[in-house]
């Protein structure tokens, strides 16, 4: 700045007109413009964007005796759960999967997916006390949890590699090898998936609250609409199927299990889709969740 | 230093009155219907003035209407106004928090805004990690906060405490380290809201003294929004007035704060306390109310130093007869520190009451004594040393401006203490 200052003393002498345009760090205006998102300062705040992530991480099983083993804990249950309903009591198949795994590994990337969502639906209600008070990027909160959320993630991956070996040894074929590769990209899907939705719910959540109670039931149900606790090849010649096929979605879950046990329906042309729909939806949130940032404090 | 730091121009903000419903559902299709037809905002021509106490027609409200000013570097600027004159919508506006209906603010540098210290504080982590956090949030970097992290933990003096939990401090372990953060931003604009009004007087004086010392020494430049006229005027070169959401004045502190003041006159300064509740004692004598005359005899609730004031103490009491009533009462500045207490036992009077359910008690204070400022007055009574009535609201409050006191036919302001004096005086050459 100072170095900014002195520059700015050295035109003023040698321009005759000390009137001459002055230089602004900052304007305060009612409008941006559509496009201009500021993605550039939320890189500046990248340090705020990390300590986000340790405070999450940090505080949430404070004062726990089991501490982050809770990441195991709530899969596991579920997992069984599903054993029971769907395995023992629907009879619906698990693609040659052990079912087991076929749970644990769906539960495990639907999580990922459903924790993005939840967590950023709420961005703005739930910060206000501290977006009232001082500015910073607004993006940096949903993207802190959509970080924090790939921790836990990564806690649960390896509860489900862990059992994967498991069963390897016991002599269940297994797929782990190069097509793990595909598992960053299946990630970045779902997390931009998340994000997206998340950061428009919570921009229409700030003026009207309606959305936050569909998003309450709204994503359980979704799941139902997803091959989470069935495969896709279940669903061949049933009258909706073309409704869990164009859920973008699908071909992620599908994705990520043909990616650990080589079973599933998936064609990388079902994969783009889903990529595609991921852009959209997250430049239209970028875009609406710019245009809220500005003056939620008003409504929320 | 005569650069303009900060430039507002033109700057409204509008805001709608009542509850989001339905009828929010309508407005917003049909802003968004004008919108799409390439027409103005229907709704921004039926914004009214803002002021509280008249029921409008509308249910849009200007907060802010047609505000313009410049500060120049170095300058501190204090922005005085009743509540709801859109002081802090201006400060929402420049720390960035909400955007004005039209208009604009430019800035120049570095802008750190506290409306609250503390701002982002976890209570699960230690301190250290909220002092890394909190400064993120007011825009230091990590780096900025590791060099300057040891001067922070001493200024907090919370050394050993700085592995623990925050919510394990005392609370003013952590007002203090929370300051402490804030104190060691490094902004060349720094806007300073009313909050820092909490805390003790010491923790308050350090504040002052600290954006005092920012400003003289380092230069910055710093908004500074206040309800306390002294503070404005300890700290301040120039002051706005805000008034229903327009600049009502805008010039020297003491000019500016003077003709706040008098304009006050419609600020509540006597309270009724026939119906309070929130009182202890006995009972068998209670105050109801308190009022103010000058010189003249006539009610006032404005005095000026120097002059005889008189307070007058309505009472009533529920026996028929009573003796050796003491009554006490005392002064307060506005973060409620007692300045002076006067009980009339003091002075070997006492009030007695007999067939009449009503008294007043004149007092009168020769050529009084306190600065420009205001005074809260709180009372006791008591009724032959037992407590009779003890209100936990103040009387009323003393609005106090530059008078006489010295009889000079000058008015002195340049005078801060909150007590005057006389002396006589006398020198001799030996």
């Amino acid at each position: 700045m100072q170095s900014v200052l002195l520059e700015e003393e050295k035109k003023v002498e040698l321009i005759v007109e000390p009137e001459a345009e002055e230089k602004w760090d900052l304007v305060i205006e009612p409008k941006s413009g559509l496009f201009d998102l500021r993605l550039k300062e939320v890189w500046n705040y990248r340090d705020l964007l990390v300590l986000f992530v340790k405070r999450d991480f940090k505080a949430q099983y404070k004062q726990t005796i089991l501490g982050p083993l809770w990441h195991f804990i709530q899969p596991i249950f579920t997992t069984v759960v599903f054993l029971v309903v769907f395995s023992n009591i629907a009879n619906i198949p698990t693609d040659g999967i052990p079912p087991i795994l076929f749970y644990l590994s769906g539960i495990t990337i639907w999580n990922y997916f459903a924790s993005c969502l939840n967590g950023t639906s709420n961005t703005f209600v739930a910060n206000a006390g501290i977006f009232g008070k001082v500015y910073f990027p607004r993006m940096i909160l949903p993207l802190a949890t959509v970080l924090s959320n790939l921790v836990k993630f990564s806690i649960q991956f390896l509860l489900l590699l862990s059992l994967l070996i498991y069963f390897s040894i016991q002599g269940v074929s297994i797929n782990i090898g190069w097509s793990l590769l595909v598992l960053p990209l299946l990630l970045v899907v779902l997390a931009g998936l998340g994000l997206g939705l998340g950061i428009i719910i919570s921009s229409l959540t700030t003026k009207y609250r309606d959305f936050s109670v569909l998003i309450g039931f709204g994503v359980q149900l979704l799941m139902y609409a997803t091959p989470v606790v069935y495969p896709l090849s279940f669903l061949v010649e049933k009258s909706y199927r073309w409704f869990i096929v164009w859920n973008p979605l699908t071909p992620l879950v599908e994705a990520f299990r043909y990616a650990l046990f080589g079973q599933g329906t998936v064609s990388a042309s079902s994969i783009l889709y889903s990529f595609g729909f991921m852009l959209v939806i997250l430049l239209v949130g970028l875009i609406i969740f710019h245009k809220v940032e500005r003056s939620f404090m008003d409504t929320v | 230093m005569s650069e303009s730091v900060i430039k507002v121009e033109n700057l409204s903000k509008q805001y709608r009155l009542g509850e989001v419903g339905t009828g929010t559902l309508a407005h917003d299709l049909n802003r968004w219907w004008h919108r799409m037809r390439g027409k103005e905002d229907p709704y921004l021509l039926v914004g009214e003035e803002n002021d509280r106490e008249t029921v409008g027609n509308s249910e849009y409200v200007w907060s802010l209407r047609d505000i313009n000013f410049e500060v120049k570097q170095g300058e501190v600027l204090g922005i005085i106004g009743k509540n709801g004159a859109g002081k802090s919508t201006l400060l929402k506006i420049l720390s960035r928090t909400t955007t004005p209906t039209s208009g604009s603010i430019k800035l120049k540098g570095r802008v750190a805004s506290l409306l609250e210290v503390g701002t982002g504080f976890h209570p699960e982590l230690s301190g250290r990690d909220n002092i890394f956090l909190n400064g993120s949030i007011l825009g230091m970097s990590k780096s900025e906060i590791k060099s300057k992290f040891d001067e922070i933990v001493d200024f907090a003096k919370v050394d050993r405490y700085i592995d623990t939990p925050v919510k394990r401090y005392s609370s003013g372990m952590y007002v203090r380290l929370a300051f402490a953060v804030a104190a060691h931003l490094d902004p060349e604009i720094l806007i300073v809201d009313e909050v820092l009004a909490v805390g003790d007087a010491e923790f308050q004086q350090k504040c002052l003294g600290k954006m005092r010392d920012v400003s003289i020494n380092e230069g910055k430049t710093i908004l500074f929004v206040s309800h306390s006229m002294a503070a404005v005027r300890n700290l301040c070169n120039r002051v706005i007035h805000l008034k229903n959401g327009s600049i009502q004045q805008n010039g020297d502190t003491a000019e500016v704060v003077n003709s706040y003041l008098t304009s006050n006159n419609t600020i509540k300064t006597s309270y009724d306390l026939s119906k309070s509740k929130r009182r202890s004692g006995s009972g068998v004598v209670q105050f109801l109310s308190m009022e103010l005359r000058n010189e003249d005899g006539e009610v006032v609730n404005t005095v000026l130093t120097g002059d005889n004031v008189t307070l007058v103490f309505k009472l009533r009491a529920s026996v028929s007869r009573a003796t050796k009533i003491d009554l006490g009462f005392s002064f307060h500045n506005a973060y409620d520190e007692v300045l002076a207490a006067l009980y009339s036992s003091y002075q070997d009077y006492y009030i007695e009451i007999s067939d009449s359910e009503y008294i007043n008690v004149y007092c009168v204070i020769p050529e009084f004594p306190f600065s420009a400022g205001q005074l809260v007055v709180r009372g006791r009574i008591e009724v032959a040393g037992e407590e009779s009535d003890w209100p936990s609201e103040p009387l009323g409050i003393i609005n106090i401006e530059t008078g006489d006191f010295f009889r000079t036919s000058k008015i002195n302001n340049k005078i801060t203490t909150p007590f005057l004096m006389k002396g006589i005086w006398d020198s001799r050459s030996y």
